[in-house]
């Protein structure tokens, strides 16, 4: 009965209401029809080429690695793309296909704001009412992307129920989503919820390790040893790893948000933390009690700040593929600090919780090992926050 | 012992709905014992659950004042275990899927069942999902409400031809919460359904008013009520009972006068 194309290993699956269920397979029809339709193919990746600046580049970091003295650190520059961080690949496939299927509206959820600012750009981009879903405390702590999205012509709505955070707004998205649907796509922004999303976020995504191989090849003649991405539902992290699945000797690291501490209730570090369970329209691994309350979780990270993990990262987490670490708050925030100064290249402070393992991890390295880093976005918006954690308050 | 069927043999049908918990269980067990001496046919009693996703503002906010008083699954079935009904009515847990899988689907239909209850209705586990908790619910003899939605379209046959103890029909897009209108598609979505099982078909999600229970009760047979008496758990707390056994009654009322 269960659609084996929406599974992985156990997790994934079509957890939703009845209501949703022809829309889910709605998408995935028109999904199969144009993923391999060279019209729609050619249209996204002059897109990519065109208005997002792809290829990203593949940067040495020649001061990182000399200063932490192991591995050669190579950072992936998603920070570089239009909007500002990965989430325009996805959005630009997912609004080409609401397109294709007719759809005049697209809703979303965001966290740290890139997802709801690159939907709301793509919108604009190409004709579509937006309407973007966003917790209250996100809001707030986000404050510069808000403003941007209503810029960019999108309604954003305020999520003040539970805690006010992603979680709440995925929420509150797919209750939207129940409420209209005939002219309405939900472009979901990570590889998470039900069927097709998973798969379809993780092949708009992917385009980022298929250039990372090249771009590695033609830099220095062979695949690269490690892997390493912040994962918050896991876009940035499964788009970076999926081509390299099959070259067992790659290494994947996902760096979860560990918050204050995996042994403090403030984390967000599911795979350390968590449990299996069913939510947000998957099985997977997520925070939550024994009697399966979902847990209010925390991170300095709006964009990890999420009490789940998408289902091929619960697969690659059980078959051992690969490795996921908590990195807390103190860490990332290091880590942003560190970046600006010694590369000159102030990172999102997701992607500071990939930069602060492969300063762990770069040191106990032989020098001719080879690490990728995924600068899955830049900083900017996270800079009053960051001021914040040091007790500056660049507000008065 | 009680089925959920019995429901459906009085003539139409008047399910109430409760958030176990809210505002404390010993209010939830004098309420289903008022609702069911008020005249109810079947009770649905709402596992609280953190994130409510088929849920509207009204129904969440029970299950946050449930929550917040850190109520548990095995403190809901110890509850449900003292209930004392002035007649056997059967009771149903509405709960999301999440609850029942952490738990162990084994263990808790298993519980639900030692402790009176003959069915689960499950908004977030549509048909495709079934063998999630179907396994369990059968070898503990819980009846699995399927549900069916304005959208449904071809999706009626499959579901409502699997169906078992009675059809849940959603009357609208959306999530649950007093509406004033319902899908125009409606009467049409309930005849499909009865041209696929012969098993009853019950009408919620957004009901409130007598006038619309009595439209209703004209081409379905239950109709199914939440968020309104949820509101008048919100309003009055503790003392809620005799304002929820007064609604319960002329609602039973109305849909009676379209037996
Ligand atoms: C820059 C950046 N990186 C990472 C993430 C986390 O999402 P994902 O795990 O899907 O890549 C976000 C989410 O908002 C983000 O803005």
């Amino acid at each position: 009965m269960t659609n084996p194309e929406g599974r992985f290993g156990i997790y994934g699956g079509q957890y939703v209401t009845e209501t949703l269920m022809n829309a889910l397979i709605e998408l995935e029809a028109a999904y199969k029809k144009y993923k391999n339709d060279p019209q729609f193919v050619a249209e996204l990746n002059d897109l990519y080429k065109n208005y997002a600046g792809r290829p990203s580049l593949l940067y040495y970091a020649a001061n990182m690695t000399e200063d932490l003295g192991g591995a050669k650190i190579y950072l992936k520059r998603e920070d570089l793309n239009h909007t500002g961080a990965h989430k325009i690949n996805n959005v630009l496939g997912q609004c080409l296909l609401a397109k294709r299927m007719g759809k005049t509206r697209v809703i979303a959820e965001t966290g740290a704001g890139q997802h709801g600012v690159a939907t709301a750009t793509v919108a604009a981009l190409m004709g579509l009412k937006c309407e973007i879903f966003m917790g209250e405390k996100d809001m707030e702590r986000q404050a510069l992307n808000v403003y941007r999205m209503k810029l960019l012509g999108a309604d954003v709505r305020c999520v003040k129920s539970g805690t006010g955070t992603l979680k709440d707004a995925v929420n509150e998205t797919m209750r939207e989503w129940t409420n209209r649907i005939a002219d309405t796509h939900y472009v979901l922004g990570s590889v998470m919820g039900p069927h097709p999303f998973p798969t379809l976020v993780r092949d708009f995504q992917s385009v980022i390790g298929k250039e990372v191989r090249q771009q590695m090849m033609a830099k220095e003649g062979r695949l690269p040893d490690y892997l390493i991405a912040c994962v918050g539902g896991g876009s940035n992290a499964i788009g970076l790893f999926y081509d390299f699945v099959k070259d067992e000797q790659v290494k994947l690291i996902g760096c979860e948000a560990a918050g204050e501490g995996v042994d403090t209730p403030r984390t967000a570090a599911t795979i350390a933390t968590g449990t299996v369970g069913i939510f947000h329209g998957m099985k997977s691994y997520f925070c939550q009690n024994k009697d399966g309350q979902i847990a209010p979780v925390y991170s300095i990270s709006a964009g990890l700040d999420y009490p789940g993990i998408g289902p091929e990262h619960a697969l690659l987490h059980d078959i051992g593929r690969a490795q996921y670490v908590p990195i807390t708050d103190e860490e990332a925030v290091n880590a942003f600090e560190y970046l600006s100064r010694k590369e000159g290249i102030i990172p999102a402070i997701e992607s500071a919780h990939a930069v602060a393992y492969a300063m762990k991890l770069a040191p106990t390295l032989p020098k001719d090992k080879i690490v990728v880093v995924n600068l899955s976005g830049r900083g900017d918006k996270d800079v009053a926050a960051i001021a914040r954690y040091r007790g500056v308050d660049l507000h008065d | 012992m009680t089925d959920v069927a019995d429901a459906f043999k009085h003539g139409k049908a008047f399910i109430p709905f409760v958030t176990a918990g809210d505002p404390d269980l010993e209010t939830t067990k004098k309420l289903v014992e008022a609702m069911v001496a008020a005249g109810a046919d079947l009770i649905e009693l709402g596992i609280p659950f953190s994130d409510p996703i088929a849920e509207g503002p009204v129904i969440q906010a029970a299950d946050v004042r449930a929550l917040s008083n850190h109520v548990t699954l095995d403190e809901i079935f110890a509850m449900v275990k003292t209930i004392e009904l002035p007649r056997p009515v059967p009771l149903v847990m509405m709960t999301y899927v999440n609850p029942v899988f952490v738990y162990g689907a084994e263990k808790f239909t298993k519980k639900a069942k030692e402790c009176g209850i003959c069915g689960l209705i499950v908004p977030d586990e549509p048909y495709e999902e079934k063998a999630e908790l179907q396994p369990a619910c059968r070898k503990a003899g819980l009846k699995l409400v399927s549900m069916i939605a304005p959208t449904s379209g071809g999706r009626i046959r499959m579901i409502a031809g699997e169906a078992e103890g009675f059809v849940y029909c959603v009357s609208s897009l959306g999530v649950t919460g007093v509406r004033t209108s319902f899908s125009n598609n409606l009467p049409d979505v309930v005849t499909a359904i009865k041209q696929a099982t012969k098993i009853p078909v019950a009408v919620g999600f957004g009901v409130s008013t007598p006038e619309q229970a009595r439209a209703i009760a004209k081409f379905a047979d239950g109709v199914i009520v939440g968020s309104a008496i949820v509101k008048l758990v919100a309003a009055h707390g503790r003392d809620s009972v005799p304002y929820v056994s007064d609604y319960v009654k002329s609602m039973k009322d109305a849909v009676r006068s379209e037996d």
